[in-house]
């Protein structure tokens, strides 16, 4: 299959063969993080430069992992540490990163949509690292690798995901990929945090034991206790009450079911310990073919043919880009 | 001075009037409606051939913002009237949400002759209801009556305190003025930058429900039981709200409203792939917003088209979708959004130029809006059949931020009279072709 997209900016959109062939390169790049000569010369020459506007360790870390396995360049830089806090926009600060030519922007921003904006003004490949509350394309499809891996499978397959749908970009993505390769979606959480527009997406439940029940695989989303200003929820305490998964709403569950979390882990909120650490746990398998998906990403990118289809994306600012450098002129 | 425009088809609402005629108007005012080829022109009479055009009273848009004084970057008196001549209006009624707000005598006096100077549209400013737009306390009304302003309005803002919103009815009927609320609950609207549904969840937005508008409405019509006065809603963009104004003048209250184009061409759907210029205040709703907008229009609940022209700099639009500033322009492309919507929805020509003339002229209480003998010629010429192509260059605002830019439009106004002046003609190659 011939992977023609020059940016990864979210799964939704993207069709089943695109999916399973990120997934099966992704799986064919394992092996390399098992050598003991943990590279290969694949990217060598190419630049990524990742550019994060919110905290991360698990996903910035995984992302410079599977850049320097495949031998590309990585530069990184932080929010708190950029020149944003001089008062510079994204915009700028992302044109003078695309003007020292770089082949890969990696991007986590606060802002739904940022790594949209970059992608129509830039020349260079963009990676959506997590959006605001709209997407995290690369999580979701680690998650469908673990997923694969354990299950044999996607098609089918029973998943639940629990916690605070509105806000989690981890949800949006795995809700749109794993509805594209047949799995049966349930979203499971509070109504605050379940708008009803979810309904016609995936069957939902507020009770997370119908939820889990006959599921084949929990998938918990951190509860983002910075997002929850504004009475979504009574207390923390409340919500574990109601949503914290035990080993005993996994025995409602198939009797093989996984559990998966994308981190960090709120323990005693979303999780208990005991599922946490238990045997039905896949959450280091998680974050290992974390570093298999984005070296995966970058490789498809970074190899990918360059192709200027930057203005037909959005033409009306594609066509404002124009009259402006004409004035400028 | 005498003036022929000949052989056009003369809609004019106001004395129930649509046939092809030649319509005569000396010293800047309607001398004459009288039929075609009947009268024959002097030699020294300028005559303009107006066959297969309408002649209708100037447009009215009693909803813009012309951002002067204070942010002339996005648009001056100047630009802003000639983008609304060059769109057929021949006249606009200004928002306050200037720097300095338009609060006092001294900023409406100044916006008025920033007008006098541009010479282009009539400017008909608004004044603030509260002072700085503040929503505490009242601004002085009767002082900037006395300088010219038209209503009065908050808009940008919701007035939240309910008691504020009664005074304001009160106080402003002393002098006939118009309350135009900008209805917004901002404990519901809160940090939201688009519809609240379907898109706003899978673009992952904060969402702005319905309700923030239609509680606002609730509540305002709730009070303009007591108070009387006259309560105009702006930008109405909700079935809810329709409905709700649909009842409250069934039960005879002195409430008006307006909706933009943009509210009844587009939906939320327009956001998709973060579009800057999809995102204003009241955000772009759904199809049954839409369709409920429609009704509203041919049914008469809304009186009358304005377009909320926002003008931003593309510096303001140029970024994440929720830092992007709200609004667009719309005085160049209301005409022909307007006529496109008249067709699906088989609005009559009369009801059509009514809402966008003759409705905004009767709110406002000014001059216009009609072709009766007597009154000043303002005059839109229209060709409701000429395509264009909305190209940021060809545009005579000062910003560009409109998302029908690269969309070719059908109907076009080319030729606007003020006071029987010509201040828009259409007539440079490219600027449309007849179909």
């Amino acid at each position: 299959m011939n992977f023609s997209r020059r940016h990864l900016l979210g799964l939704e959109g993207f069709n089943r063969e695109e999916i399973l062939f990120l997934l099966d390169t992704a799986a064919s790049f394992k092996e390399i993080s098992e050598r003991e000569i943990k590279k290969v010369p694949t990217l060598r020459g190419k630049t990524v430069v990742a550019a994060f506007f919110e905290p991360s360790t698990r996903t910035r870390i995984s992302f410079e992992i599977a850049a320097k396995r495949m031998s590309a360049d990585f530069v990184s830089l932080s929010g708190s540490t950029s020149s944003a806090t001089k008062g510079e926009t994204l915009l700028d600060t992302a044109r003078n990163l695309a003007a020292m030519q770089p082949d890969i922007l990696v991007l986590r921003h606060p802002s739904a949509g940022a790594p949209h904006l970059l992608a129509q003004c830039l020349e260079c490949s963009v990676v959506n690292a997590g959006d605001g509350c709209h997407e995290h394309p690369t999580q979701a499809l680690l998650d469908l690798l673990t997923i694969r891996e354990q299950k044999g499978r996607i098609e089918g397959l029973v998943v639940a995901i629990v916690g605070d749908i509105l806000h989690s970009r981890v949800a949006r993505s795995n809700l749109y990929a794993l509805r594209t390769l047949g799995a049966e979606v349930r979203l499971v959480g509070p109504r605050t945090l379940l708008p009803p527009e979810c309904a016609a997406l995936a069957f939902t439940t507020t009770d997370l034991r119908e939820g889990v029940a006959g599921a084949d695989v929990v998938m918990l989303l951190r509860l983002q206790r910075e997002r929850q200003v504004g009475n979504f929820i009574p207390s923390v305490d409340e919500y574990a009450r109601y949503y914290c998964l035990t080993e005993a709403h996994l025995r409602l569950a198939k009797p093989d079911v996984i559990v998966m979390h994308p981190g960090p882990l709120n323990r005693g909120i979303e999780i208990s310990s005991e599922v946490a650490d238990g045997p039905y746990s896949v959450i280091l398998d998680q974050v290992a073919n974390g570093v298999a998906v984005r070296m995966a990403v970058l490789y498809l990118l970074g190899t990918g043919a360059r192709r200027a289809d930057a203005e037909t994306e959005r033409p009306q600012l594609a066509a404002i880009g124009r009259a402006r450098r004409r004035a400028s002129r | 001075m005498s003036l022929w425009i000949r052989g056009g088809l003369v809609i004019d609402p106001a004395n129930d009037l649509e046939l092809v005629a030649d319509l005569h108007v000396v010293n800047g005012r309607i001398a004459a409606v009288v039929a075609a080829g009947s009268v024959r022109p002097d030699d020294s009479d300028l005559v303009i051939q107006a066959e297969g055009l309408w002649v209708v009273p100037g447009l009215i848009d009693m909803h813009v913002h012309l951002r002067e004084p204070g942010y002339e970057y996005k648009e001056t008196v100047a630009t802003g009237t000639a983008a609304a001549v060059a769109g057929g209006f021949t006249a606009v009624a200004c928002m306050a949400n200037t720097l300095p707000v338009n609060d006092s005598a001294a900023v409406t006096e100044f916006i008025l002759e920033r007008a006098r100077m541009a010479g282009l549209a009539r400017v008909y400013p608004v004044g603030a209801v509260s002072k700085g737009l503040q929503g505490k306390e009242l601004a002085e009304m009767g002082e900037m009556h006395r300088a010219g302003i038209v209503a009065v309005s908050d808009d940008g803002q919701p007035i939240e305190d309910a008691s504020l919103m009664r005074r304001a009815l009160e106080y402003a009927s002393t002098f006939g003025l118009p309350v135009i609320a900008h209805e917004e609950d901002r404990a519901l609207s809160q940090g939201g930058v688009m519809n609240e549904g379907e898109w706003s969840f899978r673009l992952g937005l904060r969402g702005i429900p319905k309700a923030a508008e239609e509680a606002m409405v609730a509540r305002d019509l709730a009070i303009l039981e007591r108070t009387g006065g006259h309560l105009h809603i702006a930008h109405i963009s909700t079935a809810g709200s329709v409905e709700l104004v649909r009842a409250a003048k069934r039960r005879g209250l002195p409430v008006t409203a307006e909706a933009t184009p943009h509210h009844f061409s587009l939906t939320e759907a327009a956001v998709a792939g973060y579009n800057t210029h999809a995102k204003m205040n009241p955000p772009l709703r759904t199809e049954e917003d839409v369709r409920a907008l429609r009704e509203g229009l041919l049914d008469g609940t809304i009186d009358c088209i304005a377009t909320d022209h926002a003008p931003h700099h593309t510096d303001e639009k140029l970024c994440e979708f929720d830092r992007a500033a709200n609004g667009i322009i719309g005085l160049e492309t209301a005409l022909p959004l307007t006529l496109a919507m008249a067709r699906e929805i088989g609005w009559s020509r009369k009801q059509m130029i009514a809402a966008l003339s003759t409705n905004p002229a009767r709110i406002l209480r000014v001059p216009g809006g009609s072709l009766t003998v007597g009154a000043p010629a303002d005059i839109t010429l229209i060709d409701p059949e000429l395509t264009w192509l909305v190209e940021a260059e060809s545009l005579h605002s000062r910003s560009r931020n409109t998302p029908f830019l690269g969309r070719e439009l059908r109907g076009r106004a080319v030729m606007t009279l003020v006071g029987g002046e010509i201040k828009w003609r259409l007539g440079e190659p490219g600027e449309g072709e007849r179909t």
